[in-house]
């Protein structure tokens, strides 16, 4: 049974032929675009451009389904929390306020908390893709080259890919193991109790460990008898150079950046955009 | 005259974390062009000989080393890693384990690239290589999508892209399926010429002698014992007492009671003077008659229909149907990906199938949950390691009844019980830890078996083991079944399924094609062809020798060798 939801595919679309470098750099920039703001037309934007990537790199949404669910899940339970802790955020920064209907005691539902909440959801949402897109588009292998390439030692570079590349491996065992334990009787369900549920955990993860050292040793055997770390450098077999779409991705995203802050500081003066007043 | 590459010289070896040497007084010459057969049980020390040759020892593993080795001319206490492995290839146990690029191209590039050789010039040298082994038409794929015959050409690419001189197997035949494993026989054989050496480090020497070695070396207790050609040691008989299994024909002409010499030609089959003894073979064959099987038990497993897709394309396991019998010992059989892992999971319901039914006595058991049913059918895993999670033996095996709420006292009761089943009761204060692989392998199939499981089901319950080892579990599990356990193995060891087993289950890409018994599959050379199995050689020695009834012969030899087993205990 392979779990494939974290590993990268091969295919041949726009994003995928880019290097692993360019790509970095986008998603460094467009995440610091939507970190630095609280506009929602700046966020809907780059939504908007995320979820057209995603579609030029036809990931196929099967691939990601059980990704997007516990995101979502993990949204709304924030979406909640988020109110439930301070309803009157809203009305705080936007310093007006539209009362919709109340709860009773001090859960009104403002405009001004709803527009709030609904910023950052919409800011979670727009990064979520591009982490996505990132790691499944692009080849560990290439990418550990381009890191190599700014200067980031090789063994860092070998070792972090080979992290990507061996994750879904363990997956796979940590779901075969967590079967095996659950025959045993060993129920990872609500029903037990925290202190229960963390010493059962104990009986997949202890498992776990010693096969992934297992493996672990066997690629290092591996790897030493073929040279690794002979010299100072190495060369690379999937090395990409940056070409002229990589140049422009980046560029874009630059420019995206630039408009955020602009937006920031020029035209909102703060993190947030007023509408209310 | 030939150039010798490795040269032995009172050559001792010891890991710094033990306290008696490894090796001890090697004494062993190794020339250029030379296949050599390296023998011997799990730790007889011809790994820790491999890894000495290849600089694992002692530049990876610490150790000391006593006396000389040399190594294509350098000293190898005064070497380096870096530079031994330059003079050996080797190809692990493990081909899936020791990909470290995601294409096949990559992988074969990873010493180049660590030889700072630029891209051009390795993408050259990569595609001539590939183009070697027959992987040209793959190089931009993923090594883990490739058959199990593709990534072993792949791997053997990986270390002959450096132009070793040597080239060292450590064990290259374990997890792969018998048409697999010769088939990387005859690949190690095709790319073996005058200017390399070539050595192979394996248990299972039927297979390896699939193609002529020049000399075969066998190791017990850190040191070589014999050091001889293929047909001089075959005769010599010393083989099964340092728990190496011989070849199965020659196992048979010895029960026999014909003698063998090194002029019988007995390494292969094709050369083994059978004229000799034609006559002999065929009356001890009819002085044994084929005595009557047992009744077979009332009907207790179902399956019925199974079918099942990962992704709604494939079929991994498509329109299953078989009944298992109260008391049998059966096996399931096929290459790696025929389904039957998929098949065992689906009886213990870790997944569910798209189609069909599983009933026990006519009960359907998808009602009940994955914990629940294990009382019904219990698996044990192919690694010990990856179930156990306790430090003692105790405890682990205790586990699934405590999580069950079951009294301590009952609990003490049982597990005792089972331990003293197991073999295990005198162990049953002492760490996991301190356990060889077989005993743990024990413990693993106790604390399954303590839930009292109708059906106990092993996934590969032998991979990897010596014969000695092989035995021990087999045996074990044998006087389980006596006892009135209804046993499943999954494997693709055609002894076992052989020795140990009535009935075989035979799968491919997803389906049952026979259920038969077990002896029966491996003398149909159509079905084993097809379905990446091996016929035995006890059916090409009566074929060779005319006898009339070749199926009868294997039957015949079978129940003779599990009498005499039984007679060993």
């Amino acid at each position: 049974m392979k779990i494939k939801t974290f590993s990268y595919d091969q295919l041949d679309t726009f994003v995928h032929r880019l290097s692993g470098l360019s790509k970095l750099i986008c998603f460094l920039l467009l995440t610091t675009a939507i970190m630095v703001t609280y506009d929602i037309r700046i966020i809907a934007g780059i939504m908007v451009l995320s979820f057209t990537i995603m579609k030029i790199s036809k990931i196929p949404l099967s691939r990601i389904r059980l990704m997007l669910v516990y995101v979502f899940i993990f949204l709304a339970f924030n979406f909640v929390l988020t109110y439930l802790f301070a309803p009157e955020y809203g009305v705080e920064i936007y310093g007006t306020r539209h009362e919709i209907f109340s709860f009773g005691g001090r859960y009104t539902v403002t405009l001004e908390q709803l527009f709030y909440q609904v910023t950052k959801f919409s800011k979670y949402l727009s990064v979520i893709p591009l982490g996505i897109i990132f790691i499944l588009t692009t080849n560990p292998s290439e990418f550990a080259s381009s890191l190599n390439r700014i200067g980031i030692s090789y063994k860092i570079c070998t070792s972090l890919a080979l992290t990507l590349r061996y994750f879904p491996d363990v997956a796979d065992d940590y779901n075969q193991i967590a079967l095996a334990q659950q025959a045993r009787g060993i129920e990872m369900s609500a029903k037990a109790s925290v202190m229960q549920r963390l010493k059962r955990m104990a009986s997949i993860l202890i498992p776990l460990i010693m096969t992934t050292m297992e493996r672990i040793e066997t690629i290092a055997n591996a790897m030493d008898l073929r040279g690794f770390g002979k010299h100072k450098k190495r060369t690379w077999y999937a090395a990409k150079p940056l070409n002229r779409s990589d140049y422009l991705s980046i560029l874009v995203c630059v420019v995206i950046l630039g408009v955020s802050l602009f937006v920031r500081f020029r035209i909102n003066h703060g993190i947030y955009w007023n509408p209310f007043i | 005259m030939k150039e010798p590459v490795i040269v032995f010289d009172h050559f001792g070896f010891q890991y710094f974390e033990q306290s008696e040497p490894t090796l001890h007084d090697i004494n062993l010459v190794i020339h250029k062009g030379e296949k050599v057969l390296i023998a011997g049980p799990s730790g007889s020390g011809k790994s820790t000989l491999g890894s000495c040759i290849n600089g694992l020892n002692p530049f990876a593993h610490k150790g000391t080393i006593t006396g000389s080795l040399k190594v294509g001319g350098m000293e190898t206490k005064d070497a380096s890693l870096f530079k031994l492995s330059a003079v050996t290839g080797t190809v692990l146990q493990d081909s899936d384990g020791q990909f470290i690029g995601l294409s096949t191209g990559e992988d074969i590039a990873f010493a180049l690239e660590n030889d700072l050789i630029p891209q051009p010039e390795m993408k050259e040298r990569v595609s001539k290589i590939a183009g070697l082994v027959g992987m040209s038409n793959f190089i931009a794929q993923n090594p883990h999508e490739l058959s199990g015959g593709q990534k072993q050409r792949v791997s053997l690419a990986g270390v002959m892209v450096e132009d070793a001189e040597v080239l060292l197997f450590d064990e290259p035949l374990a997890n792969l399926d018998p048409k697999t494993g010769r088939t990387a026989i005859e690949l190690i054989d095709e790319i073996a010429d005058e200017n390399r050496a070539v050595i192979i480090i394996e248990h299972r020497l039927e297979d390896v002698l699939h193609r002529p070695v020049d000399r075969i070396i066998v190791m017990n207790d850190g040191r070589i014992i014999a050091d001889d050609t293929p047909d001089r040691i075959l005769a010599s008989g010393i083989l099964p007492g340092c728990g190496i299994r011989e070849p199965l024909y020659l196992t048979a002409v010895r029960y026999a009671g014909i003698p063998v010499t090194e002029e019988d030609r007995p390494a292969s089959l094709e050369t083994f003077r059978t004229d000799l003894f034609r006559s002999r073979l065929q009356s001890w064959y009819e002085e044994h008659p084929v005595r009557k099987e047992k009744p077979a038990g009332r009907d207790m497993l179902e399956i019925r229909d199974i079918s099942f897709s990962y992704d709604g394309k494939r079929q991994v396991l498509d329109q299953i149907s078989t009944v298992i019998r109260e008391g049998e010992m059966m096996s399931i059989v096929g290459r790696n990906g025929a389904g039957k892992t998929t098949l065992a999971s689906v009886l213990c319901g870790f997944i569910k199938p798209d189609k069909g039914s599983v009933l026990m006595y006519g009960e359907d058991l998808s009602k009940y949950s994955i914990s629940e049913r294990a009382g019904y059918i219990g698996i044990v895993m192919q690694n010990p390691n990856q179930m156990i999670s306790k430090t003692m033996i105790f405890d682990e095996v205790a586990l699934g009844l405590r999580i069950r709420g079951v009294p301590e006292n009952e609990v003490t009761e049982r597990v005792h019980d089972v331990l003293r089943v197991c073999g295990l009761y005198q162990f049953r204060s002492w760490p996991i830890s301190a356990l060889s692989f077989g005993q743990k392998k024990r413990v693993t199939i106790a604390s399954i078996l303590v839930l009292n499981p109708k059906i106990l089901i092993l996934d590969e319950p032998t991979a990897g083991q010596d014969y000695r080892h092989y035995s021990e579990i087999m045996e074990f599990l044998k006087k389980l079944n006596e006892n009135g356990q209804t046993i499943i193995l999954i494997t693709h060891d055609m002894h076992l399924m052989l020795e140990y087993t009535e009935r075989a289950l035979v799968m491919s890409e997803g389906k049952l094609v026979t259920d038969q018994k077990a002896y029966q599959v491996l003398c149909d050379r159509e079905l084993t062809e097809r379905t990446n199995l091996r016929e035995t050689s006890l059916f090409d020695l009566a074929e060779k020798c005319g006898i009339s009834d070749p199926e009868g012969f294997v039957e015949c030899f079978i129940q003779y060798d599990r009498e005499v087993r039984g007679n060993e205990d």
